[in-house]
């Protein structure tokens, strides 16, 4: 993050009747940062983006661009624009108009309309589709001509609402190497909402995880991948393991789960403190003779480079474990499971 | 679609074929006949020049000798000229006053909370519970030199004699706004009820002030509500015979009047006809034009 953040939000909150869409919201977004705000719906991160967008006042907190005060300029004055998740293109204009609409007003020249609006439909790789009409284009034509709509007028910053949920996986997948390419190409800071975990992982600098109108967590990808914050973060970034059980302090730091006893790294919880463990499937080890809890391939599943095996233990309960498929554990064959100290995150109770 | 249509649908379909074609064509048609013929003092006054009992050889020889006296001296006829002209202009001017007077209307229909909505519909669709008669005689008493507004304003010292309203084309064309209203209302309201508001959000997000997101967008994409309410307005008003009878003065010329005229004081059939016949060509034009327009709309929402 730099020094100076482009985008300040301060204890934003906003409730919508009864229902508290955000929660004393703070965040900064740094110039030319790609930020993703993240999270199931429902937890707020729409409304957040409204607020900084200017389609909705928050009840209390404050939001800045570049140290000016957001709160008294209405949509149409903000130098943020953004990405609808429905594209929301103009049905009576063609590609051209709907490009052009952000630059008709700042009183251009027409040719120098002509000439960003080109420059524009080649940065989206739609050369020569000025004249098309909207209901001609393809879904992911939609999607770029909506990115070149929003990017036209130059925006400090630019929000992207779920920008490529619409678009089927493959096509998703080449389109988040491009919108990367772009943001880094126009070095212009992009804030993409979305509830795809791996999009965000994929395309962010930083991400901050929502739940129920407050962040859970900022951080960069594997700092959150890796270090997680809460159960919630742990349990909704990438596929983990989540065992009950309590800290225990007698010869060395353990945790004890129902099946048995776990090493533990440095931890700050005391004693007999109930606690949740976090375990990513690729951080535990499966053995045929080592060391570690006893217990059996209970169903395989093949996931291209990796295989993701569910043991049951012997002493109760199962673990999900990813390994390399030439590792070659096929169903019902026995297994020992080892867990390294340091490889979970430990939650105490209440922070679920 | 199937390639063949069932029984059941194609006897649907057929429903309001027969029923234009009974009560629409069949009458149209009675007028083309007569319009066709020479007037006569007769019951009904018109000497028929083709009859349902003709053979083909002499329907054939007939059409040689169609009387177009009726179109002729109805071309000459400078009254009929001042008629149409007149009834364009007060349906014109009716049809623009109640677009102006039903889009913020309507727009603030679409714009009032969901549930709010239905009651706010009723309320403007209620008038038309009671007869129109009396709400165009209401008219009169409210327009009428001693009527309710002269007498308002001049107990305000506002006017010092009476408007004079009443019996004029300012007052048809009241009588036609008023009554119109609705026609205009409701397709304008279902074009703005329609629209993503997310097209506005984007639009004032790219920067347009309030005033150029109606201009820009809002505007263009209730085109369609414009034209089908203009012409739900334009055409019956074209024709309209009750308002300006009732509201009109007596040298008020509108086509629907002088048509009733011919027909029922003067008993040329043929000529009244004829002007039925011109007025319904005249008014298709408009029709096409907005068909067409509306394909291509339908075409550009898909």
């Amino acid at each position: 993050m730099a020094a100076v953040p482009l985008l300040a939000v301060e204890r934003a909150s906003k409730r919508f009747g009864s229902v508290v869409a955000l929660d004393e919201v703070s965040l900064d977004v740094g110039p030319g940062e790609f930020f993703a705000l993240l999270g199931p719906s429902g937890c707020g991160k729409t409304t957040l983006m409204r607020l900084i967008a200017g389609f909705e006042a928050p009840d209390a907190g404050r939001l800045s661009l570049d140290g000016q005060d957001l709160s008294a300029l209405p949509p149409h004055r903000r130098p943020v624009n953004m990405m609808f998740q429905s594209y929301a293109l103009f049905p009576h204009l063609d590609v051209f108009e709907n490009v052009a609409f952000g630059l008709r007003r700042k009183g251009l020249a027409r040719e120098a309309i002509k000439k960003r609006v080109e420059e524009l439909l080649e940065i989206v790789q739609l050369q020569g589709f000025g004249s098309r009409r909207i209901e001609q284009l393809s879904g992911g034509q939609k999607q770029r001509v909506a990115l070149a709509r929003s990017l036209a007028p130059g925006p400090k910053l630019l929000l992207l609402d779920e920008p490529l949920a619409a678009l089927d996986r493959k096509l998703r997948e080449e389109t988040q190497l491009q919108l990367k390419q772009i943001q880094r190409r126009l070095n212009t800071a992009f804030v993409i909402v979305t509830h795809d975990q791996e999009e965000a992982l994929a395309l962010a600098d930083r991400i901050a995880v929502m739940r129920a109108g407050r962040i859970e967590q900022i951080g960069a990808p594997p700092d959150v991948y890796r270090r997680p914050q809460t159960r919630f973060v742990a349990d909704f970034i990438g596929a983990t393991n989540l065992i009950e059980g309590r800290v225990s302090r007698c010869d060395g730091v353990w945790f004890v789960a129902p099946f048995g006893q776990i090493a533990l790294g440095p931890c700050t919880l005391v004693d007999g403190a109930r606690a949740t463990l976090s375990l990513r499937p690729e951080d535990i080890r499966l053995s045929r003779d080592g060391d570690g809890l006893p217990g059996r391939i209970a169903q395989a599943s093949f996931r291209g480079q990796s295989t993701l095996l569910w043991v049951a233990l012997d002493a109760g309960g199962s673990l999900r474990v990813s390994c390399a498929h030439d590792a070659g554990f096929v169903q019902g064959e026995a297994v020992r499971v080892a867990i390294p100290p340091d490889a979970g995150s430990l939650f105490a109770e209440d922070s679920r | 679609m199937s390639a063949r249509m069932s029984r059941a649908r194609r006897a649907v379909l057929a429903l309001p074929y027969l029923w234009l074609s009974v009560f629409f064509i069949a009458p149209m048609a009675l007028v083309a006949k007569i319009s066709l013929s020479h007037p006569a003092e007769a019951r009904p006054p018109y000497e028929p020049v083709f009859s349902f009992s003709d053979g083909f050889a002499v329907a054939l020889e007939k059409l040689r000798s169609l009387n177009l006296d009726a179109y002729r001296g109805f071309a000459e006829d400078s009254l009929y000229l001042e008629s149409f002209l007149t009834s364009l202009a007060v349906a014109a001017i009716s049809t623009l006053i109640t677009l102006f007077v039903a889009y913020p209307f309507a727009l603030a229909l679409a714009r009032a909370p969901q549930r709010l909505r239905p009651i706010f519909i009723g309320l403007a669709v209620a008038p038309f519970w009671t007869s129109f008669l009396i709400r165009v005689y209401a008219w009169i008493a409210l327009l009428k030199d001693e009527g309710l507004i002269n007498h308002a304003l001049m107990t305000l010292g506002l006017i010092h004699e009476p408007l004079g309203i009443y019996a004029t084309n300012v007052a048809v064309v009241i009588g036609i706004v008023y009554s119109y209203l609705p026609f205009m209302l409701l397709p304008l309201y279902s074009a703005l009820e329609g629209q993503d508001p997310s097209l506005r959000e984007a639009a004032a997000d790219l920067g347009a002030t309030p005033a150029e997101v109606f201009r820009r967008v809002t505007l263009p994409l209730s085109r369609r509500g414009i034209i089908a309410g203009c012409l739900l307005v334009f055409i019956p008003a074209v024709g309209e015979f009750v308002i300006p009878d009732l509201l009109g003065g007596s040298d008020s010329l509108m086509i629907g009047r002088t048509i009733w005229n011919d027909f029922f004081a003067n008993r040329d059939w043929p000529t009244a006809s004829a002007a039925a016949i011109v007025l319904l060509l005249l008014l298709l034009g408009p029709l096409l034009l907005a068909e067409r327009l509306r394909l291509k709309d339908e075409r550009l929402d898909r």
